[in-house]
């Protein structure tokens, strides 16, 4: 079985960010199918997500199998596990991101504030304003710095006025970190900055719309270390205002900037709990392996 | 014919000294291959190349000339009374000598001269052929026996006959350099003899064309009319009312199959688009004449309006019908580089389908699209068949759709088909036109191509 | 920071407000591109049925079944034993006999020559092969289904509206009178128009065919096809496979990029200038058309060729490299066979183009009146699409049939060939 993982993750890494495609699944479906019990607490009071059940297939694969998991008020959840584990599927599944995927069909029920947004009457366009998401590689627009932040709160209709965008691009760039390097030059094109700056920027077009839930998948993976320290930093304040959801390769992020820590792994969720728990006294043998660097 | 022969005498020739090359080295060796430095294949081949090849060039050479030198023969054996006359009246004689020749006037209603002239020409062709003939086999034997006593087993046949097919390989891809040359050439040497007898200026800013004129008076450019001003209106009006067609019909079905349709109806309507491509121009031309030309008149006339049968309209509609699928393929690509990451960005704001394809698919893409748009254009005024049937003769300078105007390619068509006095300036103008055609057409092929080729590296 | 709360009420009921408008937006650009579609297939649509309504009836002939008494003196054969005095016999004297003998009320001038007209001067070529096959009818009456004048078949093929006043057709009432008489006698027929397959152009409509137009193609394009498949795999092969990367080769893909959206009629232009005026080749002659072709469609089969070598994966290069195998060797031997079909397919669909080609060709003179079906490259020749476009100029109403029915025929040569690059390309379609 060891061996078989392997492999698994091999393919996979080539292929980190793209939705798992048909060889990974199927070698995914011919590991051992125990039926796995998530170990430790999932739930927590007053969620401001909760999912119920779900499962997600790519075709007739299954690539999330019967997963629950809340994501509470101002906090900061980590899932880790290996790649191809389902971490970044369960991701878009809370944005409905999933839907831009031909073939992917998604089963359960997620509720935001009590409300189920996997039923199929849900308007996905105020959902996704409402639950922002941020990904692997730094997308910003091919238009200007102001343009690109401006951007949603225009096609949403946020903002009456020039001015009030002008408040709105300057406040979420502040918050982003970003208003002093680029208060000058936003007229400049979002793709010349940095990368680092890039996915703050993206971060600071995210919360222009005022989400209530940030998603982030891998945000730091492309960037380098003084970079990724300050989004680190940067998704600690936003957690005063947000709920935060974060996919990452990087154990040390997960507990860095994490309060609570979720272990998928070939698409069940293994083990969720407090951060500092998961990572000193791992209760699942696979999330200890993980942890202790025996496979990922 | 008698070429043809020879070709495939030179063929045998070659197979046999093939075969002897194989088998010479074969035998110099008593089978033991290693002692060869190359394949026994490669000595035959060697031996089949110098057989084949100076023959064969000196073959394609003759036959390529062999009419112009003839004609020169001929022409100088001519009575001293026909000799030293202009280039156009020497032209009328050799069109009666070959006349005689083809048996399309009989030789008794013929001037005794002509008909002495056609059969020293017959003559001149069968002493031309004899001596080809001899020449060319002198030349494939004397090739195969030069190779044929040299094979020895140190040779590097290997090496000679791949370093052969390395040049000839080199030859086959300067064949596309030499056609641009022989373009440019061939037009700009004419043009350069028209512009003797029209000015660029008047040519290019002239109001008034009628070329017509020089024909029926042998005296030069003066008594026509050379200002193209109205064929660029022209081609420049039917050009505009294709894009108007094409540029919005092509670009939505690009955007509608790359960003909406679902599989299956994308699997069905984009071959059924290229269909539209297929289809030869002519084809387009007889649907404008047959179909929309009185379409457009009777729709025209139930609204009081006074339709040209040629009008600028029904060719313009047509081509622009032609160039949907040329704008949707090309946009197609254009759109389906844009990255999906800006797309899955523009979603997880909570931007509508329509909001990500307006706001950031097409402002990604636009570099792409203004290229495709670009080599569109270039397409439409390089288009012949459709405005040749169903666009007017008559340069009229005039904006109206409902009028007939005519084009660049029109005008290069009607002064180049019929009967011709090659030095005419009727003649010459169709070079100086294609003349134009081909630098516009290039000039807006290399921006084009340079502007999609830019925009796709910004995302690879 | 937590504090810098915008004055707003919440996003969500914002944004939920301007949804019906944005639905709405979204809505409309869906239908721009359902409607864009759906117009270009409509103009497809039309397109096909215009031709095929036009140009079906143009493969049924009318035939008249005509008694015609094969008189010695009237053929003025002396010696029925002289095939050359039974080939130049005066046919038509036979067949005006034959429909006078028919319609023996006619008389003057006039009328005559309206009732010779019923059958068209084809029927002069039925007579003499009828003859040509079996001399001993000299002399006797023989039955034979002679074709229809263009007018008449026009008529029977409702072409021209019989309901109309007689000035405004061009069938008077007479002809239509006789028409009907032999329609009632079971003289008159449709049937299969072998002639519009088999033979060549006339200037009377009713026995113009397409044969010589599709001999000229056959040729023009066995020219192209033999100088540009060499060529173009030659040049892909060299510019993929060994040119250095250095300024020359760069020109040359330039060059190649560019001449592919040079338009043809500029083709046709150096073919005039550099092969007919420099190289004295004769006019109107498939060798010329195919040369002309071959350099316009020689940049497609090279940027074809290249797209296929360049799908071979490098590894099969290395592997062949590595067991000692000549750069040359390891292309013919490895890369070639594995690109092959992919070039071929590059080189069909190329083909097809050439075969859809007119304006390079009207230049180099193919557009002349040839009635006898060419036999060689350097015969006079017209193509396909130039004799569609020949036809379609011609006033003729029976031409305009035939434009549409020799246009199905150019489209069913085109859809085989571009059936048979697809499946070429399913067939051996290889994915590494």
């Amino acid at each position: 079985m060891e061996t078989s993982m392997n492999e698994t993750q091999q393919q996979a890494k080539e292929t980190v960010f793209r939705a798992p495609d048909r060889g990974d699944l199927q070698a995914t479906a011919t590991v051992d199918r125990e039926v796995r019990r998530t170990v430790g607490e999932a739930r927590v009071a007053d969620p401001r997500i909760r999912c119920n059940d779900i499962n997600v297939y790519y075709g007739t694969a299954q690539a999330i199998k019967n997963v629950n998991l809340d994501v509470g008020r101002n906090e900061v959840l980590a899932m880790i596990g290996p790649s191809g584990c389902g971490k970044s599927t369960f991701l878009r599944c809370l944005n409905r991101m999933n839907d831009t995927i031909d073939g992917c069909r998604v089963t359960g029920d997620i509720l935001l504030d009590e409300r189920n947004i996997n039923a199929k009457e849900i308007d996905v366009v105020p959902l996704r304003a409402q639950v922002g998401m941020v990904f692997q590689k730094p997308n910003p627009f091919p238009k200007s710095i102001w343009e690109n932040v401006a951007f949603g709160p225009r096609i949403h209709g946020l903002a009456r006025s020039r001015a009030q965008l002008d408040e709105v691009v300057e406040s979420s760039l502040r918050r982003a970190g970003l208003w002093d390097e680029v208060k000058d030059r936003l007229d400049k094109p979002g793709t010349g900055l940095s990368g680092g700056q890039q996915q703050r920027l993206c971060i600071a077009r995210t919360i222009a719309v005022q989400p209530e839930v940030i998603l982030m998948d891998e945000p730091c993976s492309a960037l380098d270390p003084i970079s990724t320290a300050k989004i680190e930093e940067l998704i600690d304040e936003l957690r005063q205002q947000f709920s935060i959801c974060i996919v990452t390769h990087s154990m040390q992020q997960a507990a860095r900037v994490s309060q609570r820590t979720a272990y998928f792994h070939l698409g069940d969720l293994i083990e969720v709990g407090n951060t500092e728990q998961i990572f000193t006294n791992p209760n699942h043998k696979l999330t200890e392996d993980y942890i202790t660097g025996r496979f990922g | 014919m008698n070429q043809l022969i020879l070709i495939f005498v030179l063929l045998l020739l070659s197979l046999a000294a093939y075969q002897m090359g194989r088998r010479r080295a074969y035998g110099l060796v008593d089978g033991q291959l290693r002692k060869l430095h190359s394949l026994p294949v490669y000595y035959g081949l060697y031996a089949a190349m110098w057989c084949l090849l100076p023959a064969l060039l000196v073959l394609i050479a003759w036959t390529a000339f062999d009419g112009a030198i003839i004609s020169h023969l001929v022409v100088g054996q001519l009575p001293e009374s026909l000799h030293g006359a202009d280039a156009g009246s020497i032209n009328l004689l050799l069109n009666d000598i070959r006349n005689v020749r083809m048996g399309l006037v009989p030789p008794e209603s013929a001037d005794p001269v002509v008909v002495a002239a056609a059969q020293h020409w017959d003559h001149l062709q069968r002493i031309g052929y004899a001596a080809l003939a001899v020449v060319v086999l002198i030349l494939a034997v004397l090739g195969a026996i030069f190779t044929l006593t040299r094979i020895h087993p140190q040779q590097r046949a290997r090496n000679a006959v791949e370093r052969l097919v390395l040049v000839m390989m080199m030859a086959a891809a300067s064949v596309a350099v030499l056609t641009t040359v022989g373009i440019v050439l061939s037009v700009l040497f004419e043009s350069i003899l028209f512009f003797r007898l029209v000015p660029v200026t008047e040519f290019l800013f002239g109001t008034s064309w009628s070329p017509q004129m020089a024909m029926r008076a042998d005296q030069v450019g003066s008594s026509g009319a050379f200002g193209a001003v109205p064929i660029f209106v022209g081609t420049a009006l039917i050009s505009a009312i294709a894009m108007v067609v094409a540029v919005p019909i092509g670009l939505l079905s690009a955007i509608y199959l790359s960003e909406y349709a679902a599989p299956a109806f994308r699997s069905v309507a984009k071959p059924l688009l290229e269909v539209l491509a297929g289809i030869p121009t002519v084809v387009y031309g007889v649907f404008a004449v047959l179909v929309v030309a009185p379409a457009i008149r009777s729709w025209g006339m139930s609204l009081g309006l006074d339709v040209a049968s040629e009008s600028a309209l029904a060719a313009g509609l047509v081509m622009g019908v032609m160039i949907i699928p040329f704008v949707s393929s090309l946009s197609d690509d254009v759109i389906n580089a844009v990255p999906q990451s800006l797309r899955d960005g523009a979603y997880a704001l909570g931007a509508t389908p329509s909001e990500t394809t307006r706001k950031v698919v097409l402002p990604a893409a636009l570099p792409g699209i203004v290229g495709s748009i670009m080599l569109a254009i270039s397409r439409a005024i390089g288009e012949t068949m459709i405005v040749v049937m169903a666009a007017g003769l008559s340069a009229n300078l005039s904006f109206n759709p409902l009028e007939s105007v005519t084009t660049v390619t029109v005008q290069i068509v009607t002064l180049l088909t019929g009967d011709q006095e090659f030095d005419s300036p009727k003649t010459l103008a169709a070079f100086a036109l294609g003349l134009l055609l081909f630098l516009v057409t290039l000039g807006l092929n290399v921006i084009a191509l340079r502007v999609v080729n830019k925009y796709r590296e910004q995302y690879e | 920071m937590s504090n810098q709360t915008l004055p707003l009420p919440r996003p969500v009921d914002v944004i939920n407000t301007g949804l019906g408008r944005r639905r709405a937006a979204e809505r409309r650009f869906r239908l721009y591109g359902v409607a864009a579609i759906t117009l270009a297939l409509i103009f497809l649509v039309l397109l096909f049925i215009s031709i095929i309504g036009k140009g079906y009836t143009a493969f049924w002939q009318t035939q008249i079944q005509m008694e015609a008494t094969l008189a010695p003196e009237l053929l003025d054969i002396a010696d029925p034993a002289d095939r050359n005095q039974v080939m130049a016999a005066n046919y038509g004297a036979v067949m005006k006999a034959a429909l006078r003998q028919a319609f023996p009320e006619v008389s003057g001038r006039a009328e005559q020559r309206q009732l010779f007209a019923l059958v068209s001067s084809g029927a002069e070529d039925v007579l003499r092969q009828r003859l040509l096959d079996d001399p001993s009818l000299l002399g006797q009456t023989v039955s034979l289904w002679v074709p229809a004048g263009s007018d008449i078949d026009m008529v029977r093929k409702g072409h021209i509206d019989r309901s109309l006043p007689e000035s405004e057709r061009r069938v008077s009432d007479q002809e239509l009178a006789w028409m009907d008489e032999l329609a009632q006698q079971g003289r008159i027929e449709q049937r299969f128009n072998w002639n519009f397959l088999t033979g060549g152009d006339s200037r009377s409509p009713e026995q113009a065919g397409i044969w010589g137009a599709v001999v000229g193609s056959f040729l023009t394009l066995a020219v192209t096809m033999l100088l540009s498949f060499p060529l173009g795999a030659a040049a892909a092969v060299y510019l993929e496979e060994f040119a250095p990367k250095n300024r020359l080769t760069d020109i040359i893909e330039v060059n190649i990029n560019n001449l592919a959206a040079v338009p043809s009629i500029v083709f046709g232009l150096l073919g005039l200038a550099v092969f007919i005026n420099i190289f004295g080749l004769p006019r109107s002659a498939p060798l010329v058309g195919g040369l002309v072709l071959t350099l316009m469609t020689l940049p497609t089969i090279i940027i074809a060729g290249r797209a296929a070598l360049k799908s071979v994966p490098p590894s099969i290069r290395e592997a062949a490299l590595g067991v000692g195998a000549s750069p040359l060797q390891t292309v013919t031997n490895h890369v070639l066979p594995l690109a092959m079909p992919g070039i071929l397919t590059g080189m069909i669909i190329g083909m097809a183009r050439a075969l859809g080609e007119t304006a390079p060709l009207l230049m180099i003179g193919m557009v002349a009146f040839i009635v006898d079906v060419p036999k060689g490259i350097f015969d006079p020749a017209t193509a396909l699409p130039v004799q569609i476009y020949l036809w379609a100029d011609s006033p003729e109403l029976g031409f305009a049939e035939r434009t549409s029915a020799a246009i199905m025929v150019l489209l069913v040569f085109l859809l085989s060939m571009n059936a048979l690059a697809v499946i070429l390309r399913r067939r051996f379609e290889r994915r590494w």
